[in-house]
């Protein structure tokens, strides 16, 4: 039975608590993300550099989308735009494919247990590494090593193993994009194969015990177990990574020779910074960057919400629907008894 | 044939096919770590070489004895008879990529974000897995909704926002929003589900322990894992961000770690090859240091993020 004390607390309402206790997260999460991606929405509609406080409404949409416009350099604004939008998926797609696969393996070989593989912790910690290295960086490095003269280590050591001419790794459009696809691959796939792994390890082990017995081999377990059943988790770092590289920036804008970021490498997101950067605080061209951005969120919130559709908890929906069927019976049965709760 | 032999040899070839297979895969693995250690063991051989060394041949494997030069050229320390050039050199690398405070920046930045966003979302968590009211289900799926929206989608309303507020060139915009990390509170609402006992948040209610500090003295000492979990990453994110730094961050004087690597990166007159490298080692020494020494616990952390659905 329960005492005095118990009742008495039970009867208390701390709902009040709760609300105190997540209001300094929803205050912080209004002021510094929603109002400013509100504001973003606003600068949307105005206008870019000296006319930066006027109305005007779709253009910077159609401008940016389409090449139509009033300013002059409206033609010229669709083609960077175009030109971003497309190295961003070029630049994602090419290091999401061999990053996915190369982690799938690994995932699948460190977690056979029939491979015998000293050395895994050791194995999975170095790969993981280059993930926590700030990418600023790893930009850094990669342009040191990879110069496009002689005078750098790569082009110096292959120039000694006899090749004639430097390899322009970091100026020649398609080489620098192969290299931002490398350094993208070389610094995210330990994270991937780490939750691949964990995917895997949440599979039941007699299954493939069964399929063993049977006499299905490593092929045939992979294809026919392993993937089907790590399908959520796959749906899950494609998506995150989609988005994660629609934000791609820090080694896109940094991947150059110089002070200028290179405008073969552009991405959205280098697009959106540069813009809202271009001249001075009062004339930026917040126009084109909301507008940008705005769209980003589109394409973010058609992506966020397949993944949101796809793991949703099916358990869970069954049985609040239960939950609520019976509390409204209860109801019904009490309001005939004349209680009250 | 015997059954023995018969199944002894299939026994063998199994064996050497297994042993095949193992033998491949430490193949790959040891290729596979050398792509990921042999760019760091580089960057960090070159940056023991003078620049002359590495002008007349760039293609060094093994360690130089300039470091000591190039670390006294970094913080301008020169001798007398240094000559002008390197002089010039030293004024402009010093003066970019000022290490000492680079770091202070960097770990105030990083430290005061990482506190706020574990202490502010375990609370958040608490409050929404402890107490039960009307929004509580409301408030969760907006924290799952706006768990995946990227910082850039905002970027250009808030640094209009900041500048409107005078709050440019101030840390107070690079920590306080860390106080609002959605991520970090679903990952604890999923801790808090799972292991922690509700019933003893009533035991100390029975004993007339008050609402918050029965959160601070009970709910958060038993939340330690996760929160040690989420600090490290919290920390190493903060620490590598280099994108709403820069934005904020325009005074020479706030610059941060990755600020200082981005302007040295810049330089296309009087750069010395051996002190780029060394300002890229020591802006990525630290973080490597820590990973090493935590990293048993951030690979666990990391498989825990995967198995979140």
């Amino acid at each position: 039975m329960a005492s005095a004390a118990q009742r008495r607390i039970k009867a208390i309402s701390y709902a009040k608590y709760g609300y105190m206790f997540i209001a300094p997260f929803f205050l912080v999460y209004c002021f510094f993300q929603i109002w400013p991606l509100i504001y973003t929405f606003i600068l949307s509609f105005k206008g870019n550099q000296a006319n930066n406080a006027a109305w005007v409404g779709m253009e910077n949409y159609s401008t940016i989308l389409f090449g139509k416009g009033s300013s002059a350099g409206a033609a010229a604004t669709h083609a960077e735009f175009a030109k971003a939008l497309g190295n961003t998926f070029v630049l994602w797609f090419g290091n999401f494919i061999p990053q996915i696969l190369l982690s799938l393996l690994l995932a699948v070989w460190f977690t056979d247990a029939k491979v015998k593989l000293p050395g895994k912790g050791f194995f999975k910690i170095v790969m993981y590494m280059p993930n926590i290295i700030t990418a600023a960086s790893v930009a850094a490095l990669y342009v040191n090593l990879f110069g496009d003269s002689k005078n750098y280590f790569i082009n110096a050591t292959l120039m000694h193993m006899g090749m004639e001419e430097p390899i322009k790794f970091v100026t020649d459009p398609t080489n620098s994009k192969i290299m931002v696809m490398f350094i993208q691959t070389w610094l995210w796939f330990g994270n991937t194969m780490i939750m691949l792994m964990s995917g895997i390890m949440g599979i039941s082990p007699s299954l493939f015990e069964a399929a063993d017995i049977d006499g299905a081999n490593s092929t045939q377990q992979f294809f026919n177990i392993t993937l089907p059943l790590l399908q959520p988790i796959m749906v899950y770092t494609l998506v995150t990574s989609m988005i994660g590289g629609l934000q791609m920036f820090d080694l896109p804008y940094l991947f150059h020779n110089g002070a200028n970021f290179s405008k073969e490498l552009e991405t959205v997101a280098v697009y959106i910074y540069y813009n809202f950067n271009k001249g001075t605080v009062e004339q930026a061209s917040y126009g084109y960057a909301g507008a940008a951005s705005i769209i980003i969120f589109a394409i973010t919130a058609v992506l966020g919400s397949i993944t949101f559709y796809m793991n949703r908890d099916k358990d869970a929906i069954a049985k609040k629907k239960q939950r609520k069927k019976a509390e409204k019976q209860m109801k019904a049965k009490m309001k005939q008894g004349g209680l009250t709760i | 044939m015997s059954m023995k032999e018969q199944y002894g040899q299939q026994k063998d070839s199994y064996h050497a096919k297994i042993m095949a297979k193992s033998i491949a895969i430490m193949v790959v693995c040891i290729i596979l770590t050398l792509i990921c250690l042999v760019p760091i063991y580089i960057l960090i051989v070159n940056a023991t070489h003078s620049n002359q060394e590495l002008v007349e041949n760039p293609s060094q494997f093994f360690f130089g004895g300039s470091l000591k030069d190039n670390l006294n050229t970094l913080t301008s320390k020169l001798p007398d008879d240094a000559s002008k050039h390197l002089r010039a050199v030293a004024r402009q690398y010093s003066s970019a990529f000022s290490i000492g405070k680079g770091y202070l920046n960097s770990l105030i930045i990083a430290g005061f974000s990482t506190v706020l966003t574990v202490f502010f979302s375990a609370m958040t968590a608490y409050g929404l897995t402890i107490y039960d009211f009307k929004l509580s289900g409301a408030a969760y799926t907006f924290i799952i909704a706006v768990m995946m929206i990227p910082v850039q989608v905002s970027s250009a309303g808030f640094v209009r926002f900041m500048y409107t507020l005078g709050l440019v060139n101030s840390f107070i915009p690079l920590i306080v929003p860390a106080i609002a990390a959605p991520a970090v509170i679903f990952f604890m609402v999923s801790y808090m589900k799972s292991s922690f006992p509700a019933e003893i948040v009533e035991a100390s209610r029975i004993d007339g322990c008050g609402e918050l500090r029965t959160f601070i003295t009970i709910a958060l000492p038993m939340m330690k894992p996760a929160i040690a979990v989420q600090a490290i990453f919290a920390f190493v994110a903060n620490w590598n961000n280099y994108y709403t730094q820069n934005m904020i961050l325009k005074n020479e004087k706030y610059a941060t770690v990755p600020i200082m690597v981005s302007k040295v990166l810049a330089f296309d007159k009087n750069t010395d090859q051996g002190v780029n490298f060394l300002c890229i080692s020591l802006s990525i020494l630290p973080i490597v240091v820590v990973y090493f020494i935590l990293s048993k616990f951030i690979i666990a952390g990391v498989a825990l993020g995967g198995v979140k659905e």
